[in-house]
């Protein structure tokens, strides 16, 4: 009785009605044709990407291709190389390099850091001490950039806590020995390049550590138990199984820490010293200096180099896992 | 003669879970040793004591008279056949194979050769450039084999090896084991669940229960003999039979072990007999297997196939002979 009450089977249809109006047919063509939604999800994204993203990439690499006429400082739109030309200059070479020499340095060093904390974290931390790892890692994501930096400038300042640590453990004669190198060293470490290092490494070190631990995590742990077993010692355990399975993320991380670091202008310009890197030169060419055919060439450096890097990943099979 | 593997009460406790209480084992060298039991019953534990990857909380364990506590795994010259295999998915067949060897520093043409004989051994010959990915879940067995062989172990160890396969593939694999460990004269220690395939190749046999060893013997021995209630019931899903019971049908008051292929059945008329009621039936293939209920007492029967079977709900006679009855402790 009450099972009829509930669901008067006698009376219900094989085939429910339509709900009806404009949202009923919609949901029926919708289900009828699915591209028809995903069409226009896809859409805004795609406009957008499209026109003001790449249009827009696209407008300033053309401007790479101009030249400026160096008395009236006018652009001269016509197709001509000699923008590269001036890219090519000693001063400029100088400046690339040093950008892709930072990138590297701080991929390395972020690499050899993250390893053994996404180690930790995929491998050991469990429940509430992996919430932690995870707050930890984000944590420094979530506030703003700026404020970190000139935390940062404070930190390495030489009035700053790290100098004053220093003095307190007696190894003032170190860091003093270190700022008296050449290249690496300053008055002090706020306005030296181990300053922008030590920054930039702290910057992007969440983007490292993130997929070398997803890549960890995929890592099943009956390989190192299996590796173990077969006699290998955990030193070759770790260069025969979990380096090469760790590989793809470590790949992963570093196409984030290294473009980031040759495209940032912010961070050498607030701790560093005044030579340039590919970032402050764009800014610089394109403000003060309104060469934008120059400025546009620079851009183009970090791209190229980017495309042959990713390739290299590509190969190295760094998305195979996406 | 030294065991090859032996266990003096052994136990590996978890927090307050007792995974392995007080366990006292000795393999002999050369045999071929099952671990039977239920999950969760501490012999996979058992399995990765003698591996290394699990320390005891007490007792001492020694492998072919040298003690083992304390000693990791990368230096015991015993290798395990994991349970999903655990192949290296990063390097191809024959360098998963070549594993063990390369570690131990053996020059690359020579590591090769020997990695090339044993998939030869296990029969997937010219395999050695293909990827785990690209192999079949018996073809990757194989392999696991062939890299737990090449090293030769002094105990090869394997941990429900064929749990994966389908049935066919698993009977292939019991034989083939089951000769290959002959032909190399290797100590297997062979984890499962399933007691048929512990009693078709295993020598000797231990059945686990919560953390310990219910009885050690041969197939036979288990099967036939089984010394407490658990082991009755795990192996073969013997018909249990309380004191009671026994004690009006063999007139001793003890718990009793009934085979349901030794049990007939006939016609309810003829007065003697234990009465009871069919049930249900269940098709086999090869026989049929038919739940009764005697005196409230649910009891398995297996008759062959093609035999006269009664109606459900239909009262028969039950018989046995005497002796198949088993009569056993009072024991878990």
């Amino acid at each position: 009785m009450s099972l009829d009450a509930a669901m008067p089977r006698a009376t219900a249809p094989a085939i429910l009605p339509g709900s009806g109006g404009l949202r009923g047919a919609l949901s029926d063509l919708f289900w009828r044709r699915p591209q028809f939604l995903l069409l226009l999800m896809l859409l805004p994204p795609v406009l957008w990407l499209g026109i003001v993203y790449i249009g827009s990439l696209f407008a300033l690499l053309l401007q790479s291709f101009f030249s400026i006429d160096e008395f009236s400082g006018l652009i001269n739109r016509q197709f001509t190389l000699k923008t590269y030309g001036d890219l090519l200059q000693a001063a400029n070479l100088d400046i690339i390099l040093r950008t892709v020499t930072m990138a590297a340095l701080v991929t390395l060093a972020a690499a050899v850091i993250a390893f053994p904390i996404a180690y930790y974290a995929a491998r050991y931390a469990r429940g509430r001490w992996k919430a932690l790892f995870y707050l930890g890692v984000m944590l420094p994501l979530w506030s703003s950039y700026l404020v970190k930096i000139y935390a940062w400038k404070l930190i390495l300042a030489k009035e700053g806590i790290l100098t004053w640590l220093l003095a307190k453990l007696h190894l003032l004669w170190l860091l003093d020995a270190w700022l008296s190198l050449p290249v690496v060293g300053g008055n002090s470490l706020s306005v030296s390049s181990t300053g922008t290092f030590i920054v930039f490494v702290y910057v992007w070190l969440p983007f490292m550590i993130l997929p070398v631990q997803a890549a960890l995590e995929r890592v099943p742990g009956n390989l190192v138990e299996a590796s173990s077993d077969l006699g290998a010692s955990p030193g070759q355990t770790f260069r025969n199984v979990l380096f090469p399975l760790a590989l793809p993320g470590i790949v992963a991380g570093s196409i984030f820490t290294f473009s980031l670091t040759l495209g940032d202008y912010i961070i050498p310009q607030i701790i560093g010293t005044s030579r340039l890197f590919i970032g402050q030169a764009v800014y610089s060419q394109q403000g003060t200096a309104g060469n934008i055919p120059l400025a546009a060439a620079f851009t183009v450096v970090p791209i190229v180099i980017m495309g042959f890097y990713l390739w290299g990943a590509k190969r190295m099979g760094a998305f195979d896992a996406l | 003669m030294t065991s090859a593997v032996s266990f003096q009460k052994v136990s590996r406790h978890f927090g307050s879970v007792r995974a392995v209480d007080a366990v006292d084992l000795d393999i002999v060298p050369g045999e071929f040793f099952a671990m039977l039991g239920p999950s969760g019953s501490g012999k996979t534990t058992c399995l990765r004591l003698i591996a290394g990857f699990e320390q005891p909380t007490a007792g001492s364990i020694s492998i072919f008279g040298e003690r083992a506590e304390g000693v990791p795994p990368y230096r015991r010259n015993v290798n395990t056949v994991f349970q999903d295999y655990a192949l290296f998915p990063h390097l191809n067949v024959l360098d998963n194979v070549a594993y063990g060897l390369m570690v131990k520093g053996i020059g690359r043409p020579e590591r090769q050769k020997a990695a090339e004989d044993a998939l030869a051994l296990v029969r997937l010959p010219g395999y050695g450039a293909r990827r785990p990915g690209q192999l079949s879940g018996g073809q990757r067995q194989r392999v696991a084999l062939a890299r737990a062989l090449v090293n030769q172990p002094k105990v090869l160890l394997l941990d429900e090896p064929l749990g994966a396969l389908d049935l066919k593939l698993r009977e292939n694999m019991q034989e083939e084991l089951k000769s290959l460990q002959k032909a190399l004269g290797i100590t297997f220690v062979f984890v499962t669940h399933d007691q048929g395939e512990a009693l078709s190749m295993a020598d000797r046999v231990a059945v686990f229960n919560d953390g310990k060893i219910m009885q050690i013997g041969t197939p036979e021995d288990i099967y036939q003999r089984p010394k407490t209630r658990f082991v009755a019931d795990f192996v073969g899903s013997s018909n249990v039979l309380p004191p009671d019971f026994v004690q009006r049908y063999a007139g001793q008051h003890r718990w009793g072990s009934l085979r349901p292929e030794s049990i007939r059945i006939g016609r309810a008329a003829k007065g003697d007999g234990v009465a009871a009621r069919l049930v249900s039936t269940n098709y086999l293939g090869a026989t049929t297997r038919l739940a009764l209920d005697a005196e409230g007492l649910r009891l398995h029967v297996i008759v062959p196939a093609g035999a006269a079977l009664p109606r459900e709900g239909e009262a028969v006679a039950l018989t046995f002979n005497r002796e198949q009855l088993h009569l056993m402790d009072d024991l878990g």
